[in-house]
Protein backbone atom coordinates (compact mmCIF):
# COMPACT_ATOMS: atom_id res chain seq x y z
CA UNK A 1 0.00 0.00 0.00
CA UNK A 2 2.39 2.71 1.17
CA UNK A 3 4.47 1.83 -2.47
CA UNK A 4 1.37 3.01 -4.31
CA UNK A 5 0.91 6.21 -2.33
CA UNK A 6 4.92 6.51 -3.44
CA UNK A 7 3.86 5.82 -6.64
CA UNK A 8 1.21 8.41 -6.50
CA UNK A 9 3.27 10.77 -5.13
CA UNK A 10 6.26 10.63 -7.17
CA UNK A 11 4.20 10.71 -10.37
CA UNK A 12 2.02 13.16 -9.68
CA UNK A 13 2.25 15.57 -11.94
CA UNK A 14 2.24 12.62 -14.90
CA UNK A 15 -0.86 11.28 -13.46
CA UNK A 16 -2.72 14.96 -14.02
CA UNK A 17 -1.51 14.92 -17.28
CA UNK A 18 -2.78 11.23 -18.28
CA UNK A 19 -6.21 12.16 -16.85
CA UNK A 20 -6.51 15.52 -18.40
CA UNK A 21 -5.27 13.93 -21.85
CA UNK A 22 -7.68 11.22 -22.09
CA UNK A 23 -10.97 13.28 -21.12
CA UNK A 24 -9.67 16.05 -23.68
CA UNK A 25 -9.13 13.28 -26.11
CA UNK A 26 -12.36 11.71 -25.63
CA UNK A 27 -14.09 15.55 -25.91
CA UNK A 28 -12.26 16.59 -28.60
CA UNK A 29 -13.84 13.17 -30.97
CA UNK A 30 -16.91 13.23 -29.48
CA UNK A 31 -18.25 16.31 -32.34
CA UNK A 32 -16.71 15.41 -35.21
CA UNK A 33 -18.99 14.43 -38.54
CA UNK A 34 -18.27 11.06 -39.98
CA UNK A 35 -17.26 13.23 -43.12
CA UNK A 36 -14.00 13.55 -41.17
CA UNK A 37 -13.23 10.06 -39.20
CA UNK A 38 -11.08 9.15 -41.65
CA UNK A 39 -8.90 12.02 -42.01
CA UNK A 40 -8.69 11.71 -38.00
CA UNK A 41 -8.00 8.63 -37.94
CA UNK A 42 -5.14 9.75 -40.12
CA UNK A 43 -4.11 12.73 -38.69
CA UNK A 44 -4.09 10.91 -35.01
CA UNK A 45 -2.26 7.89 -36.73
CA UNK A 46 0.75 10.56 -37.78
CA UNK A 47 0.17 12.35 -33.97
CA UNK A 48 1.34 8.76 -32.26
CA UNK A 49 4.32 9.12 -34.08
CA UNK A 50 5.36 10.71 -31.36
CA UNK A 51 7.24 7.68 -30.73
CA UNK A 52 9.98 8.19 -32.63
CA UNK A 53 11.37 10.74 -29.76
CA UNK A 54 11.47 7.82 -27.81
CA UNK A 55 13.77 6.03 -30.69
CA UNK A 56 16.22 9.39 -30.81
CA UNK A 57 16.62 8.94 -26.92
CA UNK A 58 17.69 5.47 -27.11
CA UNK A 59 19.75 6.29 -29.89
CA UNK A 60 21.62 9.34 -28.24
CA UNK A 61 21.73 7.45 -24.81
CA UNK A 62 23.45 4.57 -26.54
CA UNK A 63 26.77 3.92 -26.20
CA UNK A 64 28.77 4.24 -29.43
CA UNK A 65 29.89 0.44 -29.30
CA UNK A 66 26.85 -1.16 -28.75
CA UNK A 67 26.22 -2.53 -32.37
CA UNK A 68 22.95 -3.90 -31.40
CA UNK A 69 21.49 -0.91 -29.80
CA UNK A 70 22.74 1.02 -32.71
CA UNK A 71 20.81 -1.09 -35.57
CA UNK A 72 17.58 -1.58 -33.70
CA UNK A 73 17.42 1.93 -32.51
CA UNK A 74 18.51 3.18 -36.27
CA UNK A 75 15.27 0.97 -37.42
CA UNK A 76 13.18 2.53 -34.97
CA UNK A 77 14.01 5.67 -35.71
CA UNK A 78 13.38 4.79 -38.86
CA UNK A 79 9.84 3.29 -38.73
CA UNK A 80 8.98 6.66 -36.73
CA UNK A 81 9.87 8.58 -39.22
CA UNK A 82 7.36 6.79 -41.79
CA UNK A 83 5.03 7.06 -39.29
CA UNK A 84 5.41 10.69 -38.43
CA UNK A 85 6.03 11.91 -42.24
CA UNK A 86 3.56 9.07 -44.20
CA UNK A 87 0.89 9.98 -41.51
CA UNK A 88 0.92 13.62 -42.06
CA UNK A 89 1.61 13.60 -45.89
CA UNK A 90 -1.84 11.55 -46.50
CA UNK A 91 -3.84 13.21 -44.14
CA UNK A 92 -2.85 16.33 -46.16
CA UNK A 93 -3.35 14.56 -49.10
CA UNK A 94 -7.52 13.84 -48.31
CA UNK A 95 -7.78 16.99 -46.89
CA UNK A 96 -6.39 18.91 -49.76
CA UNK A 97 -9.49 17.64 -51.58
CA UNK A 98 -12.34 19.21 -49.07
CA UNK A 99 -11.35 22.60 -50.19
CA UNK A 100 -14.93 24.36 -50.79
CA UNK A 101 -15.68 25.07 -54.06
CA UNK A 102 -18.01 27.14 -54.82
CA UNK B 1 19.36 24.23 -16.31
CA UNK B 2 18.49 26.89 -19.13
CA UNK B 3 18.43 23.99 -21.87
CA UNK B 4 16.57 21.63 -20.33
CA UNK B 5 14.15 24.62 -19.99
CA UNK B 6 13.87 25.23 -23.09
CA UNK B 7 13.67 21.75 -24.72
CA UNK B 8 10.43 21.28 -22.19
CA UNK B 9 9.15 24.65 -23.37
CA UNK B 10 8.94 23.27 -27.37
CA UNK B 11 7.36 20.36 -25.90
CA UNK B 12 5.12 22.27 -24.22
CA UNK B 13 4.32 23.86 -27.69
CA UNK B 14 4.14 20.67 -29.35
CA UNK B 15 1.37 18.78 -26.71
CA UNK B 16 -0.54 22.44 -27.35
CA UNK B 17 -0.51 21.45 -31.29
CA UNK B 18 -1.58 18.16 -31.14
CA UNK B 19 -4.44 19.00 -29.16
CA UNK B 20 -5.15 21.90 -31.03
CA UNK B 21 -4.32 19.83 -34.54
CA UNK B 22 -7.33 17.16 -33.88
CA UNK B 23 -9.56 19.52 -32.97
CA UNK B 24 -9.05 21.36 -36.09
CA UNK B 25 -9.30 17.98 -37.69
CA UNK B 26 -12.81 17.74 -36.46
CA UNK B 27 -14.52 20.69 -38.65
CA UNK B 28 -14.04 20.62 -42.64
CA UNK B 29 -12.81 24.28 -42.94
CA UNK B 30 -9.91 24.11 -40.45
CA UNK B 31 -9.07 20.64 -41.20
CA UNK B 32 -6.20 20.87 -43.58
CA UNK B 33 -4.52 23.50 -41.29
CA UNK B 34 -5.13 21.42 -38.48
CA UNK B 35 -2.89 18.61 -39.78
CA UNK B 36 -0.46 21.05 -40.32
CA UNK B 37 0.13 22.84 -37.41
CA UNK B 38 0.57 19.11 -35.37
CA UNK B 39 2.92 18.63 -38.33
CA UNK B 40 5.09 21.78 -37.00
CA UNK B 41 4.94 20.91 -33.73
CA UNK B 42 6.36 17.03 -34.31
CA UNK B 43 8.79 18.81 -36.55
CA UNK B 44 10.04 20.78 -33.58
CA UNK B 45 9.90 18.45 -31.00
CA UNK B 46 11.77 16.31 -33.31
CA UNK B 47 14.85 18.79 -34.08
CA UNK B 48 14.90 19.85 -30.20
CA UNK B 49 15.29 16.80 -29.11
CA UNK B 50 18.04 16.15 -30.94
CA UNK B 51 19.82 19.39 -30.72
CA UNK B 52 19.25 20.19 -27.62
CA UNK B 53 20.48 16.56 -26.08
CA UNK B 54 22.18 16.96 -22.59
CA UNK B 55 24.94 14.78 -22.58
CA UNK B 56 28.14 13.90 -24.97
CA UNK B 57 27.46 11.99 -28.29
CA UNK B 58 29.07 10.73 -30.57
CA UNK B 59 29.40 12.12 -33.97
CA UNK B 60 29.09 8.87 -35.61
CA UNK B 61 25.46 8.73 -33.84
CA UNK B 62 24.07 12.29 -34.98
CA UNK B 63 24.69 10.79 -38.31
CA UNK B 64 23.10 7.36 -38.10
CA UNK B 65 20.20 9.26 -36.62
CA UNK B 66 20.35 12.37 -39.41
CA UNK B 67 20.39 9.37 -42.19
CA UNK B 68 17.15 6.98 -39.85
CA UNK B 69 15.31 10.12 -40.41
CA UNK B 70 16.41 11.37 -43.97
CA UNK B 71 15.56 7.77 -45.10
CA UNK B 72 12.06 7.70 -43.93
CA UNK B 73 11.84 11.15 -45.04
CA UNK B 74 11.99 9.95 -48.25
CA UNK B 75 10.00 6.88 -48.02
CA UNK B 76 7.48 7.73 -45.94
CA UNK B 77 6.61 11.44 -48.26
CA UNK B 78 6.74 8.73 -51.53
CA UNK B 79 4.51 5.92 -50.58
CA UNK B 80 2.21 8.43 -49.39
CA UNK B 81 2.13 10.63 -52.60
CA UNK B 82 1.97 7.91 -54.55
CA UNK B 83 -0.75 5.29 -53.39
CA UNK B 84 -3.99 5.83 -55.02
CA UNK B 85 -7.13 6.94 -52.55
CA UNK B 86 -9.26 4.09 -53.08
CA UNK B 87 -5.86 2.47 -50.77
CA UNK B 88 -5.96 5.12 -48.55
CA UNK B 89 -7.07 2.84 -45.50
CA UNK B 90 -4.25 0.12 -46.23
CA UNK B 91 -2.04 2.92 -45.57
CA UNK B 92 -2.97 4.27 -42.78
CA UNK B 93 -2.89 0.51 -41.39
CA UNK B 94 1.07 0.92 -42.62
CA UNK B 95 1.74 3.55 -40.88
CA UNK B 96 0.67 2.46 -37.70
CA UNK B 97 2.46 -0.81 -37.95
CA UNK B 98 5.80 1.18 -38.16
CA UNK B 99 4.74 3.28 -35.08
CA UNK B 100 3.79 -0.13 -33.26
CA UNK B 101 7.74 -1.42 -34.34
CA UNK B 102 9.15 1.48 -33.10
CA UNK B 103 7.65 1.29 -29.80
CA UNK B 104 8.89 -2.57 -29.46
CA UNK B 105 12.20 -1.67 -30.72
CA UNK B 106 12.83 0.94 -28.27
CA UNK B 107 11.40 -1.76 -25.64
CA UNK B 108 13.97 -3.81 -26.70
CA UNK B 109 17.19 -2.18 -26.08
CA UNK B 110 15.66 -0.49 -23.09
CA UNK B 111 14.72 -3.29 -21.48
CA UNK B 112 18.55 -3.95 -19.77
CA UNK B 113 19.40 -0.49 -19.08
CA UNK B 114 16.49 -0.28 -16.20
CA UNK B 115 16.95 -3.94 -14.80
CA UNK B 116 16.08 -3.74 -11.58
CA UNK B 117 13.61 -0.56 -11.62
CA UNK B 118 10.38 -2.04 -11.20
CA UNK B 119 8.73 0.93 -12.91
CA UNK B 120 10.73 1.22 -15.47
CA UNK B 121 10.61 -2.37 -16.71
CA UNK B 122 7.20 -2.65 -16.17
CA UNK B 123 6.48 0.52 -18.60
CA UNK B 124 9.07 -1.13 -20.99
CA UNK B 125 7.11 -4.55 -20.97
CA UNK B 126 4.04 -3.07 -21.60
CA UNK B 127 5.03 -0.49 -24.32
CA UNK B 128 7.05 -3.55 -25.93
CA UNK B 129 3.90 -5.79 -26.17
CA UNK B 130 1.68 -3.45 -27.09
CA UNK B 131 3.88 -2.18 -29.76
CA UNK B 132 4.27 -5.82 -30.98
CA UNK B 133 0.90 -6.59 -31.46
CA UNK B 134 0.16 -3.30 -32.72
CA UNK B 135 2.89 -3.77 -35.68
CA UNK B 136 2.36 -7.60 -36.76
CA UNK B 137 -1.69 -6.98 -36.22
CA UNK B 138 -1.55 -3.99 -38.74
CA UNK B 139 0.70 -6.02 -40.77
CA UNK B 140 -2.54 -8.60 -41.02
CA UNK B 141 -4.99 -5.74 -41.26
CA UNK B 142 -2.44 -4.34 -44.24
CA UNK B 143 -2.63 -7.45 -45.98
CA UNK B 144 -6.18 -8.26 -45.61
CA UNK B 145 -7.81 -4.85 -47.06
CA UNK B 146 -4.71 -5.46 -49.32
CA UNK B 147 -6.67 -8.68 -51.03
CA UNK B 148 -3.30 -10.74 -50.13
CA UNK B 149 -5.34 -12.41 -47.24
CA UNK B 150 -9.03 -12.00 -47.88
CA UNK B 151 -10.52 -14.79 -45.91
CA UNK B 152 -10.93 -14.75 -42.14
CA UNK B 153 -8.54 -17.27 -41.49
CA UNK B 154 -9.76 -19.26 -37.98
CA UNK B 155 -7.74 -21.86 -36.16
CA UNK B 156 -10.14 -24.39 -34.28
CA UNK B 157 -11.74 -22.91 -30.93
CA UNK B 158 -9.83 -19.44 -32.04
CA UNK B 159 -11.57 -17.55 -29.29
CA UNK B 160 -10.11 -19.52 -26.48
CA UNK B 161 -6.77 -20.09 -27.64
CA UNK B 162 -6.45 -16.33 -28.47
CA UNK B 163 -7.63 -15.73 -24.93
CA UNK B 164 -5.42 -18.35 -23.11
CA UNK B 165 -2.12 -16.65 -25.35
CA UNK B 166 -3.16 -13.60 -24.07
CA UNK B 167 -2.85 -14.49 -20.38
CA UNK B 168 -0.43 -16.68 -21.07
CA UNK B 169 1.69 -13.29 -22.05
CA UNK B 170 0.47 -11.17 -19.83
CA UNK B 171 1.49 -13.44 -17.15
CA UNK B 172 4.86 -14.22 -18.45
CA UNK B 173 5.51 -10.28 -18.95
CA UNK B 174 4.29 -9.62 -14.92
CA UNK B 175 6.88 -12.72 -14.40
CA UNK B 176 9.14 -10.45 -16.16
CA UNK B 177 8.58 -7.35 -13.61
CA UNK B 178 8.57 -9.27 -10.63
CA UNK B 179 11.41 -11.13 -10.69
CA UNK B 180 13.43 -9.10 -11.66
CA UNK B 181 15.27 -10.85 -14.31
CA UNK B 182 17.70 -9.73 -17.29
CA UNK B 183 17.38 -12.54 -19.47
CA UNK B 184 17.98 -11.89 -22.99
CA UNK B 185 16.09 -15.15 -23.80
CA UNK B 186 12.71 -14.10 -21.83
CA UNK B 187 12.94 -10.61 -23.38
CA UNK B 188 12.74 -12.34 -26.52
CA UNK B 189 10.17 -15.08 -26.15
CA UNK B 190 8.03 -12.34 -24.95
CA UNK B 191 8.90 -10.25 -28.27
CA UNK B 192 8.21 -13.15 -30.16
CA UNK B 193 5.07 -14.08 -28.58
CA UNK B 194 3.22 -10.80 -28.46
CA UNK B 195 4.17 -10.51 -32.12
CA UNK B 196 2.37 -14.11 -32.49
CA UNK B 197 -0.08 -12.42 -30.67
CA UNK B 198 -1.40 -9.52 -32.95
CA UNK B 199 -1.41 -11.91 -35.70
CA UNK B 200 -3.90 -14.47 -34.19
CA UNK B 201 -5.70 -11.54 -32.83
CA UNK B 202 -6.28 -9.85 -36.40
CA UNK B 203 -6.49 -13.11 -38.50
CA UNK B 204 -9.85 -14.31 -37.70
CA UNK B 205 -11.78 -11.11 -38.14
CA UNK B 206 -13.25 -10.68 -41.48
CA UNK B 207 -11.63 -8.09 -43.85
CA UNK B 208 -15.12 -5.58 -43.32
CA UNK B 209 -13.86 -4.94 -39.92
CA UNK B 210 -10.82 -4.57 -40.80
CA UNK B 211 -11.47 0.02 -40.30
CA UNK B 212 -12.52 -0.81 -36.60
CA UNK B 213 -9.40 -3.01 -35.95
CA UNK B 214 -7.05 -0.41 -37.34
CA UNK B 215 -8.42 2.47 -35.43
CA UNK B 216 -8.56 -0.27 -32.38
CA UNK B 217 -4.70 -0.78 -33.15
CA UNK B 218 -3.82 2.84 -33.63
CA UNK B 219 -5.17 3.90 -29.96
CA UNK B 220 -2.60 1.16 -29.19
CA UNK B 221 0.38 2.77 -31.02
CA UNK B 222 -0.80 5.90 -29.20
CA UNK B 223 -0.65 3.49 -25.45
CA UNK B 224 2.73 2.61 -26.21
CA UNK B 225 4.29 5.78 -27.09
CA UNK B 226 2.60 6.93 -23.45
CA UNK B 227 4.57 4.16 -21.91
CA UNK B 228 7.52 5.40 -23.84
CA UNK B 229 6.98 8.78 -21.94
CA UNK B 230 6.54 7.89 -19.03
CA UNK B 231 9.80 5.36 -18.99
CA UNK B 232 11.51 8.92 -19.73
CA UNK B 233 9.43 11.23 -18.20
CA UNK B 234 8.86 12.95 -21.69
CA UNK B 235 5.90 14.83 -21.69
CA UNK B 236 5.70 15.25 -25.08
CA UNK B 237 5.51 11.49 -26.00
CA UNK B 238 3.01 11.00 -23.02
CA UNK B 239 0.78 14.18 -24.20
CA UNK B 240 0.94 12.63 -27.54
CA UNK B 241 0.35 9.09 -27.07
CA UNK B 242 -2.31 9.46 -24.47
CA UNK B 243 -4.68 11.97 -26.69
CA UNK B 244 -4.38 9.39 -29.58
CA UNK B 245 -4.72 6.45 -26.99
CA UNK B 246 -8.29 7.78 -26.07
CA UNK B 247 -9.47 9.66 -29.21
CA UNK B 248 -8.25 6.47 -31.02
CA UNK B 249 -10.43 4.97 -28.51
CA UNK B 250 -13.96 6.98 -28.88
CA UNK B 251 -13.31 7.73 -32.40
CA UNK B 252 -12.98 3.04 -32.81
CA UNK B 253 -16.46 2.88 -30.53
CA UNK B 254 -18.44 5.39 -32.99
CA UNK B 255 -17.35 3.21 -35.71
CA UNK B 256 -18.78 0.45 -34.46
CA UNK B 257 -21.81 2.68 -33.14
CA UNK B 258 -22.33 3.16 -37.11
CA UNK B 259 -22.12 -0.31 -37.76
CA UNK B 260 -24.65 -1.06 -34.41
CA UNK B 261 -22.27 -3.85 -33.44
CA UNK B 262 -20.51 -4.17 -30.11
CA UNK B 263 -16.74 -3.82 -30.11
CA UNK B 264 -16.30 -7.72 -28.48
CA UNK B 265 -18.64 -8.87 -31.71
CA UNK B 266 -15.90 -7.51 -33.90
CA UNK B 267 -13.30 -8.91 -32.21
CA UNK B 268 -14.78 -12.27 -31.32
CA UNK B 269 -16.39 -11.77 -34.56
CA UNK B 270 -19.55 -14.14 -34.92
CA UNK B 271 -20.00 -11.88 -37.95
CA UNK B 272 -18.40 -15.00 -40.61
CA UNK B 273 -20.41 -17.48 -39.07
CA UNK B 274 -23.26 -15.73 -38.83
CA UNK B 275 -23.54 -14.58 -42.17
CA UNK B 276 -23.10 -18.03 -44.27
CA UNK B 277 -26.22 -19.01 -41.75
CA UNK B 278 -28.35 -16.22 -42.67
CA UNK B 279 -27.31 -16.18 -46.57
CA UNK B 280 -28.87 -20.01 -46.65
CA UNK B 281 -31.12 -18.71 -44.17
CA UNK B 282 -32.71 -16.54 -45.93
CA UNK B 283 -32.30 -17.43 -49.51
CA UNK B 284 -35.97 -18.99 -50.05
CA UNK B 285 -37.41 -15.61 -48.95
CA UNK B 286 -35.26 -13.35 -51.27
CA UNK B 287 -35.25 -15.92 -54.51
CA UNK B 288 -37.97 -13.61 -56.55
CA UNK B 289 -37.02 -11.80 -59.67
CA UNK B 290 -35.15 -9.25 -60.77
CA UNK B 291 -35.96 -6.94 -63.35
CA UNK B 292 -33.18 -5.51 -65.29
CA UNK B 293 -32.70 -2.11 -67.42
CA UNK B 294 -30.91 -0.31 -69.76
CA UNK B 295 -28.99 2.68 -69.97
CA UNK B 296 -31.39 4.05 -71.44
CA UNK B 297 -34.24 2.81 -69.53
CA UNK B 298 -32.23 4.54 -66.71
CA UNK B 299 -31.71 7.92 -68.68
CA UNK B 300 -35.49 8.45 -69.67
CA UNK B 301 -36.16 8.13 -65.70
CA UNK B 302 -34.07 10.30 -64.58
CA UNK B 303 -34.63 12.89 -67.41
CA UNK B 304 -38.24 13.34 -66.03
CA UNK B 305 -37.64 13.10 -62.43
CA UNK B 306 -37.26 15.83 -60.14
CA UNK B 307 -35.08 14.57 -57.36
CA UNK B 308 -32.23 11.69 -57.31
CA UNK B 309 -30.58 10.44 -54.50
CA UNK B 310 -26.92 8.80 -55.33
CA UNK B 311 -25.85 6.27 -52.76
CA UNK B 312 -22.17 5.64 -53.75
CA UNK B 313 -19.93 2.30 -52.46
CA UNK B 314 -16.96 0.91 -52.48
CA UNK B 315 -17.94 -0.57 -55.93
CA UNK B 316 -17.66 2.99 -57.55
CA UNK B 317 -14.09 3.30 -56.24
CA UNK B 318 -12.84 -0.13 -57.44
CA UNK B 319 -14.35 0.65 -60.51
CA UNK B 320 -12.61 4.16 -60.49
CA UNK B 321 -15.95 6.14 -61.65
CA UNK B 322 -16.09 9.08 -58.99
CA UNK B 323 -15.47 11.44 -61.96
CA UNK B 324 -17.69 9.80 -64.55
CA UNK B 325 -20.66 10.16 -61.70
CA UNK B 326 -19.20 13.74 -61.21
CA UNK B 327 -20.44 14.44 -64.54
CA UNK B 328 -23.96 12.58 -64.14
CA UNK B 329 -24.41 14.36 -61.21
CA UNK B 330 -23.32 18.08 -63.77
CA UNK B 331 -25.38 16.69 -66.44
CA UNK B 332 -28.70 16.49 -64.05
CA UNK B 333 -28.10 19.68 -62.24
CA UNK B 334 -27.85 21.50 -65.78
CA UNK B 335 -31.30 19.63 -66.50
CA UNK B 336 -32.62 21.19 -63.14
CA UNK B 337 -32.70 17.92 -61.12
CA UNK B 338 -31.93 18.13 -57.67
CA UNK B 339 -29.15 15.50 -57.06
CA UNK B 340 -27.85 14.75 -53.71
CA UNK B 341 -25.51 12.04 -52.36
CA UNK B 342 -26.44 9.94 -49.56
CA UNK B 343 -23.22 9.09 -47.56
CA UNK B 344 -23.37 5.90 -45.40
CA UNK B 345 -21.64 5.98 -41.81
CA UNK B 346 -19.53 3.26 -43.15
CA UNK B 347 -19.52 3.74 -46.98
CA UNK B 348 -16.59 2.37 -48.48
CA UNK B 349 -13.73 0.60 -46.26
CA UNK B 350 -13.66 3.53 -43.45
CA UNK B 351 -15.49 5.89 -41.75
CA UNK B 352 -15.72 8.93 -44.95
CA UNK B 353 -13.77 6.92 -46.90
CA UNK B 354 -16.30 7.81 -49.47
CA UNK B 355 -16.43 11.58 -48.74
CA UNK B 356 -12.77 11.60 -49.50
CA UNK B 357 -13.08 9.60 -52.83
CA UNK B 358 -15.76 12.34 -54.07
CA UNK B 359 -14.20 15.19 -52.67
CA UNK B 360 -10.87 14.18 -55.08
CA UNK B 361 -13.38 14.70 -57.94
CA UNK B 362 -14.40 18.53 -56.99
CA UNK B 363 -18.00 16.93 -55.70
CA UNK B 364 -19.38 19.76 -53.97
CA UNK B 365 -19.06 19.16 -49.92
CA UNK B 366 -22.66 20.26 -49.64
CA UNK B 367 -24.13 17.93 -51.42
CA UNK B 368 -22.90 15.27 -49.69
CA UNK B 369 -25.57 14.50 -47.20
CA UNK B 370 -24.90 12.24 -44.13
CA UNK B 371 -26.91 9.61 -43.07
CA UNK B 372 -29.72 11.09 -40.42
CA UNK B 373 -29.92 13.90 -43.04
CA UNK B 374 -30.59 12.30 -45.67
CA UNK B 375 -33.02 9.08 -44.75
CA UNK B 376 -36.24 11.47 -44.67
CA UNK B 377 -35.75 12.73 -48.17
CA UNK B 378 -36.00 9.50 -49.87
CA UNK B 379 -40.31 9.63 -49.59
CA UNK B 380 -39.87 12.70 -51.60
CA UNK B 381 -37.15 11.40 -54.14
CA UNK B 382 -37.56 10.18 -57.65
CA UNK B 383 -34.89 7.88 -58.21
CA UNK B 384 -32.56 6.32 -56.20
CA UNK B 385 -29.44 5.53 -57.97
CA UNK B 386 -27.26 2.87 -55.98
CA UNK B 387 -23.86 2.65 -57.01
CA UNK B 388 -21.74 -0.28 -55.89
CA UNK B 389 -23.30 -0.40 -52.04
CA UNK B 390 -24.99 -2.85 -50.98
CA UNK B 391 -24.66 -4.03 -47.15
CA UNK B 392 -25.86 -0.19 -46.51
CA UNK B 393 -28.90 -0.47 -48.43
CA UNK B 394 -30.07 -3.73 -47.04
CA UNK B 395 -33.58 -3.56 -45.38
CA UNK B 396 -32.34 -6.86 -43.64
CA UNK B 397 -30.89 -4.36 -41.22
CA UNK B 398 -34.50 -3.31 -40.04
CA UNK B 399 -36.89 -6.50 -40.52
CA UNK B 400 -34.53 -9.43 -40.28
CA UNK B 401 -33.32 -10.30 -36.80
CA UNK B 402 -31.66 -13.19 -38.31
CA UNK B 403 -29.33 -11.41 -40.07
CA UNK B 404 -26.01 -10.34 -38.98
CA UNK B 405 -26.57 -7.12 -39.98
CA UNK B 406 -29.95 -6.76 -37.97
CA UNK B 407 -29.93 -3.23 -36.10
CA UNK B 408 -27.36 -1.78 -38.48
CA UNK B 409 -28.60 1.77 -39.26
CA UNK B 410 -28.86 1.76 -42.93
CA UNK B 411 -29.73 4.50 -45.73
CA UNK B 412 -33.76 3.81 -46.28
CA UNK B 413 -33.52 3.95 -50.29
CA UNK B 414 -36.83 1.26 -50.37
CA UNK B 415 -39.07 4.42 -49.80
CA UNK B 416 -37.91 6.26 -52.97
CA UNK B 417 -40.07 5.92 -56.03
CA UNK B 418 -37.77 4.28 -57.98
CA UNK B 419 -34.43 2.52 -57.29
CA UNK B 420 -31.84 1.70 -59.40
CA UNK B 421 -28.91 -0.55 -58.20
CA UNK B 422 -25.82 -0.69 -60.67
CA UNK B 423 -23.57 -3.84 -59.82
CA UNK B 424 -21.63 -6.30 -61.67
CA UNK B 425 -23.30 -9.25 -60.78
CA UNK B 426 -26.08 -10.45 -58.52
CA UNK B 427 -22.73 -11.68 -55.97
CA UNK B 428 -23.55 -10.65 -52.27
CA UNK B 429 -21.63 -7.80 -50.98
CA UNK B 430 -18.63 -7.65 -48.52
CA UNK B 431 -20.43 -9.11 -45.94
CA UNK B 432 -22.07 -11.88 -47.81
CA UNK B 433 -25.43 -11.44 -47.57
CA UNK B 434 -28.38 -11.44 -49.59
CA UNK B 435 -30.01 -8.40 -50.10
CA UNK B 436 -33.82 -8.29 -50.57
CA UNK B 437 -33.87 -4.98 -51.62
CA UNK B 438 -32.73 -6.21 -55.34
CA UNK B 439 -35.85 -8.36 -55.26
CA UNK B 440 -38.20 -4.96 -54.52
CA UNK B 441 -40.69 -4.26 -57.25
CA UNK B 442 -39.44 -0.40 -57.47
CA UNK B 443 -35.85 -1.76 -57.90
CA UNK B 444 -34.48 -1.92 -61.30
CA UNK B 445 -31.03 -3.36 -61.76
CA UNK B 446 -28.29 -1.95 -64.12
CA UNK B 447 -25.97 -4.77 -64.15
CA UNK B 448 -22.36 -3.62 -66.01
CA UNK B 449 -19.07 -2.48 -64.61
CA UNK B 450 -20.03 0.94 -63.16
CA UNK B 451 -17.45 2.95 -64.79
CA UNK B 452 -18.86 1.48 -68.38
CA UNK B 453 -22.74 1.99 -67.10
CA UNK B 454 -22.05 5.06 -65.67
CA UNK B 455 -20.48 6.28 -68.71
CA UNK B 456 -23.25 4.54 -71.28
CA UNK B 457 -25.77 6.15 -68.88
CA UNK B 458 -24.15 9.61 -69.18
CA UNK B 459 -24.22 9.53 -73.11
CA UNK B 460 -27.51 8.89 -73.06
CA UNK B 461 -28.86 11.56 -71.30
CA UNK B 462 -26.51 13.96 -73.56
CA UNK B 463 -28.66 12.93 -76.18
CA UNK B 464 -31.47 13.48 -74.53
Amino acid sequence: MTEFIDFISNNLQMIYIVILMIFVGVEIIGHVPAVLHTPLMSGANAIHGVVIIGAILVMLGAEPDNILALSLGFVAVLLGTLNVVGGFVVTDRMLEMFKKKK
Amino acid sequence: MEYVFSLEFIYLIASVTYILGLKMLGHPETARRGNLIAAAGMTIAIIGTIFLYQGEVSSTIYILIGLAILIGTIVGWMIAKKVGMTKMPELVSLFNGMGGASAALIGLIEFHHYVGDQLSILTIIASMIIGSVSFSGSMIAWAKLNGTLNKPIRLPKYNILNNVFLIGILGFGTYMVISGTDSSLYLYLLFFAALAYGILFVLPIGGADMPVVISLLNSFTGLAAAFGGFLYGNMVMLTGGILVGSAGTILTLAMCKAMNRPLSNVIFGAFGEGSSAAATGSGGKTGGSVREASASDVAILMNYSNKVIIVPGYGLAVAQAQHIIHELEQLLESKGIDVKYAIHPVAGRMPGHMNVLLAETNVDYDKLVEMEDVNPEFKSTDVVFVVGANDVVNPAAHNDPSSPIYGMPILDVENAKNIIINKRSMKPGYAGIENELFYNQKTSMLFGDAKAALTKLVSELKNM
